[in-house]
C-alpha cells in the first residue's frame, strides 16, 4: 500500500510541476518528485543511489534551479501552447504503447522471475561494480562535472571581450 | 497481486514517460522544457533500477543509474544557464519569442 500512495505522490507531484505556472514552485514540485522517486529507490533496494538522488536530485538541482530563477525572473507566459493540446495527448499515448508494447512481454519472460529470487543474493557488491567494472564511467563523470563547471562559469559571466568591442566601436564611431 | 512493488514501479515509469513528454510539448516557458527534461531521466533511473532487480543485477543498474544522475546534473546546469544567456539576450524565456524574433 505504501508503495501505491508513493507512485501516486510521484505522479501528482511531477503532474502539479508542469502545471503550475509559478517557476519557484515548480522548482519545489520537482524537488518533492525527486525525493519520492529516492525513496520509492529505497524500497526497491538501490539504497546507494537512493541516497545519491535525494542529495543531487532533490537538493542540489533544486538550489540551481532556484538560482537560475532568481536571475532570470519568473515570467507569466500566455495559456495559448506551443502544441495544440489534443496533439500532445495523442503523443504521450503514443509513447505509452510504444513503452508497453516493448516493455510487458519481456517481463513475462521466466529468467526475470528467476533473477527476482536471486536478487538478494547478488546484493552488496555496489563499490566492486562502480570502482572496478565500471571505473571508465567513474573517470567520464568526473571529467563531465569539470566539463559543466566551466561551461556554466564560462556562460554565466559577462563576456569581457563583447563589451571591450562594443566600446572600440562607440569610440571608433566618436 | 496486483499493487506489487514492480507494477507499481512499472506504472510510476511509463507516467513520467507521458507528464514528461507532455509537458516538453505543450510548455512555451524554457526554464519548464528543462523540468520537462529533468522528469523523463528520473523515469529512465527508475527504469534502470527495475531492470536491475528483475535480472538480479541491482549493482550494476546502481552504478549505471549514478552516472545517470551526473550526467543529468550537468546537463541541467549547463541548460539553466542557457536559460539564464537567453533571458539576458532576448527578455524572453517564450520559445516562440525566441523563434520569430530569429526569422
Amino acid at each position: 500500500m505504501l508503495n501505491v500512495l508513493i507512485g501516486v505522490g510521484i505522479l501528482v507531484s511531477a503532474f502539479l510541476s508542469i502545471r503550475e505556472s509559478r517557476l519557484l514552485v515548480t522548482a519545489l514540485w520537482l524537488a518533492l518528485t525527486s525525493a519520492l522517486v529516492s525513496w520509492l529507490m529505497f524500497r526497491m533496494g538501490a539504497a546507494e543511489v537512493a541516497v545519491v538522488e535525494l542529495s543531487v536530485g532533490a537538493g542540489l538541482v533544486t538550489v540551481i534551479f532556484v538560482f537560475a530563477i532568481n536571475i532570470a525572473g519568473d515570467e507569466a507566459l500566455g495559456s495559448q501552447p506551443l502544441l495544440p493540446r489534443p496533439l500532445a495527448w495523442v503523443a504521450v499515448v503514443l509513447a505509452g504503447v510504444m513503452l508497453a508494447w516493448m516493455v510487458l512481454p519481456a517481463m513475462q519472460a521466466p529468467e526475470f522471475l528467476t533473477g527476482l529470487e536471486e536478487t538478494s543474493s547478488l546484493h552488496g557488491y555496489f563499490k566492486r561494480v562502480l570502482w572496478h567494472d565500471r571505473s571508465v564511467d567513474v573517470i567520464l563523470q568526473a571529467v563531465l562535472m569539470f566539463a559543466g563547471v566551466l561551461t556554466v562559469l564560462g556562460l554565466l559571466t559577462d563576456d569581457p571581450f563583447a563589451t571591450g568591442k562594443e566600446e572600440s566601436h562607440d569610440l571608433q564611431s566618436h | 497481486m496486483i499493487f506489487n512493488l514492480i507494477n507499481v514501479v512499472v506504472v510510476v515509469t511509463v507516467g513520467l514517460v507521458g507528464i514528461a513528454i507532455y509537458g516538453m510539448l505543450v510548455s512555451r516557458n524554457l526554464m519548464k522544457i528543462v523540468v520537462g527534461l529533468q522528469l523523463a531521466v528520473k523515469a529512465a533511473m527508475l527504469a534502470f533500477i527495475l531492470s536491475g532487480r528483475l535480472n538480479g543485477k541491482i549493482d550494476e543498474a546502481q552504478s549505471l543509474a549514478l552516472t545517470v544522475i551526473v550526467t543529468d546534473t550537468v546537463v541541467a546546469v549547463v541548460a539553466l544557464a542557457l536559460v539564464v544567456q537567453v533571458r539576458r539576450k532576448f527578455g524572453t524565456l517564450d520559445i516562440k519569442a525566441i523563434s520569430t524574433l530569429r526569422r
